[in-house]
């Protein structure tokens, strides 16, 4: 087990008064699997997995519950001793890749600083080892691209350039907020193709959290679908998108216009809009939006129970 | 010709130039060729939809056709009228007609004004009416767009993406355009909003016998919105034909990358699709390749693509593609 998630919640307190971004999350994740996280801006995905990094580092914040990596306690670790996860063990990539690059270093420079940091070895030695992984994230020049600056990159090559970084470690596990929402498909597909890739050769684990249905059907081996906070379907890809529980997961999958075939006049919409977290409602958060909704959701929120593909809804457990 | 065939909107060999740096900048002055003789038909009543990569020049055209840039090249006639280089105040009476709805609802919504505001300002602009029309008016707009009555007092802030969006829908509609170029209006919604959003469009459509072009990065739902698709690569159309055709069966080697590249949801992995993953970047419009544009990513270009343009040539009625090997079924 690389990874373990127990009953994480995680709330700050506002202006408005406390927001609970995160309400009790659970999950687990294996060597060299794939764990898919999907829900809209505000359902906590983001957060939940700055958590586990130990990012969230705003005084205004509450982290409760357990988050285990290898058996090791991280929820209260230093500083310190998160650092030297950091990076080495657990690598992440984000959506917009110039966060994570400076602009004023080379890439070469930039990526075999942290492999220095970490390991401890020669500046040669380091550089070496950044040609490799360039070629490996398929720059088709790794030698020359490791002297070029990030904004004589383009969006794709910058993103290739912050993975080949988080691999620099051998990490055990890999985090990805939404490293392909900002790009086209087009280098979408050669982004998944990579991960897909490196998860094969280098057996990391991967978070790999987005909102985008078809990516996650593509790349993850399990999915965990998300909804202001909570975690409100899990499954084996092939559990959650041939048989989805969730009045939201089928709502959702329902709503995406079909790329072949006969088109609908119309399409399935969901009403409303996600609740915001200053104001949710009494019972099940989906509540107001759910078409099958009756008495038990309006006072009780539903929980996940214990099964492999469960689904946080009393319509679900009913059945 | 009945007035429903003609075309709404036209374009003869459209196109964008701009220039950019100095004579004093490391390589001088230089010429981005963003739009390059793009001749496109819009018909009443029917959605294009413009897909391509980011940088193809989709959003460029798309503000070309609106007159919010100046064309360099070439033609745009608004119901057969010449309308290339009208002067601002001659296009004024046109602009009524000819609308634009933005990706970003929050950041072309004034923060400081009522919503309801807002939607009223086109009718103070252009319409001869009185306050009290107007205000009747912006209820009738707010009830089309499915906003409440009572929002007409909030303020941009105090509604959800989804919902700012329809504040923006219903000031493009206010002053009963022909013609609405809808700029990725999707695109920053969450999800679970996309499809309300892409119905009521479709809705007001058909109640106010709109045209549409439409640009979106999610090929689907271009596909869903679409009666008629046009693939841009560096400034120019590949492709052009009906929706679903060029999705089921597209002819140019860039459009099937592109489409096949798409992320779709299947419930059993059958590998049916192929994908084919197009190696390289974009090149820049800056010094466009020679011949084909797309022959240094294509997996089929021959000699022949490097020296020689392909012309966006009709293959057959309504179906137009720009390879010198299509693959026509």
């Amino acid at each position: 087990m690389i990874l373990s998630v127990r009953d994480l919640k995680v709330s700050f307190r506002t202006h408005d008064g406390p927001v609970r971004a995160i309400d009790g999350v659970s999950f687990d994740l294996e060597e060299s699997e794939i764990l898919g996280v999907v829900g809209e801006s505000g359902s906590g995905k983001t957060v939940s997995l700055l958590a586990v990094m130990g990012l969230i580092t705003d005084p205004n914040a509450t982290i409760e519950g357990s988050i285990r990596y290898k058996g090791r306690e991280l929820v209260g670790l230093s500083r310190r001793e998160l650092r030297r996860l950091r990076g080495n063990e657990i690598a992440m990539i984000f959506q917009d890749p110039m966060t994570a690059l400076t602009p004023v270093y080379t890439i070469g420079w930039q990526i075999a600083e942290q492999i220095r940091a970490h390991r401890g070895v020669s500046k040669a030695k380091a550089m070496a080892r950044v040609e490799q992984l360039l070629a490996e994230v398929n720059f088709p020049n790794p030698h020359e691209a490791m002297s070029r600056y990030p904004h004589q990159l383009s969006g794709g090559m910058r993103q290739r350039a912050v993975i080949a970084m988080a691999l620099s470690c051998d990490p055990a596990l890999l985090v990805a907020d939404e490293p392909t929402t900002a790009l086209d498909v087009t280098v979408q597909a050669g982004i998944l193709d990579l991960v897909r890739k490196l998860r094969a050769k280098h057996k990391s684990a991967v978070v790999f959290i987005t909102h985008d249905m078809g990516v996650v059907s593509e790349l993850a081996d399990r999915v965990m679908v998300m909804y202001a906070g909570r975690v409100v379907e899990r499954g084996t890809r092939t559990e959650l998108f041939s048989d989805p529980r969730h009045p939201y997961t089928r709502a959702l999958l329902g709503s995406i216009p079909p790329l072949t075939g006969q088109k609908p006049r119309r399409l399935p919409a969901i009403p409303g809009s996600p609740p915001s977290l200053l104001r949710l409602p009494q019972g099940c958060a989906f509540g107001p939006r759910c078409p099958v909704r009756y008495e038990p959701c309006e006072t009780g929120k539903p929980g996940l129970g214990s099964d492999a593909h469960a689904a946080a809804c009393f319509r679900v457990a009913q059945a | 010709m009945t007035d429903l065939d003609r075309p709404i909107l036209e374009t003869r060999s459209l196109a964008k130039r701009f220039s950019i740096g100095t004579r004093f900048s490391a390589e001088g002055r230089r010429t981005v060729h963003a739009v390059d003789n793009v001749s496109l038909t819009v018909r009443r009543g029917e959605t294009v939809g413009l897909v391509g990569e980011s940088g193809c020049g989709k959003s460029t055209l798309a503000r070309c056709l609106v007159r919010l840039y100046d064309i360099t090249d070439g033609k745009l006639l608004f119901e057969g009228n010449d309308i290339t280089s009208k002067s601002l105040s001659e296009l004024r009476p046109l602009r009524r007609r000819l609308q634009m709805v933005f990706q970003d609802p929050s950041a072309s919504l004034n923060p400081r004004r009522r919503v309801g505001d807002l939607v009223a300002e086109p009718l103070r602009i252009h319409g001869k009416l009185s306050s009290r029309e107007i205000t009747a008016r912006v209820a009738k707009l707010f009830e089309l767009v499915g906003l409440l009555p009572d929002h007409v007092m909030r303020y941009p802030h105090e509604f959800s993406g989804g919902q700012r969006q329809r504040v923006g829908i219903a000031r493009a509609i206010a002053l009963n355009p022909d013609l609405v170029v809808l700029d990725e209006p999707v695109s920053a919604l969450d999800v679970s909003v996309q499809a309300q959003i892409v119905n009521l469009l479709a809705d007001l459509q058909e109640k106010l016998k709109l045209t549409y072009i439409f640009i979106a990065h999610d090929l689907s739902v271009v596909r869903q919105v679409s009666t008629r698709i046009a693939v841009m690569y560096l400034g120019s159309i590949v492709e052009e034909g009906p929706a679903e055709e060029v999705f089921a069966t597209p002819a140019h080697p860039y459009s099937q990358a592109l489409i096949s590249a798409v992320p779709v949801v299947e419930t059993t992995p059958t590998g049916a699709r192929k994908r084919i993953i197009l190696t390289g970047d974009v090149p820049s419009p800056l010094k466009p390749p020679s011949g084909c544009r797309f022959h240094p990513r294509c997996p089929i270009a021959v000699d022949r693509c490097r020296s020689e343009r392909p012309e966006l040539k009709e293959h057959r009625p309504g179906r137009k593609v720009a390879c010198h090997f299509p693959t026509l079924t």
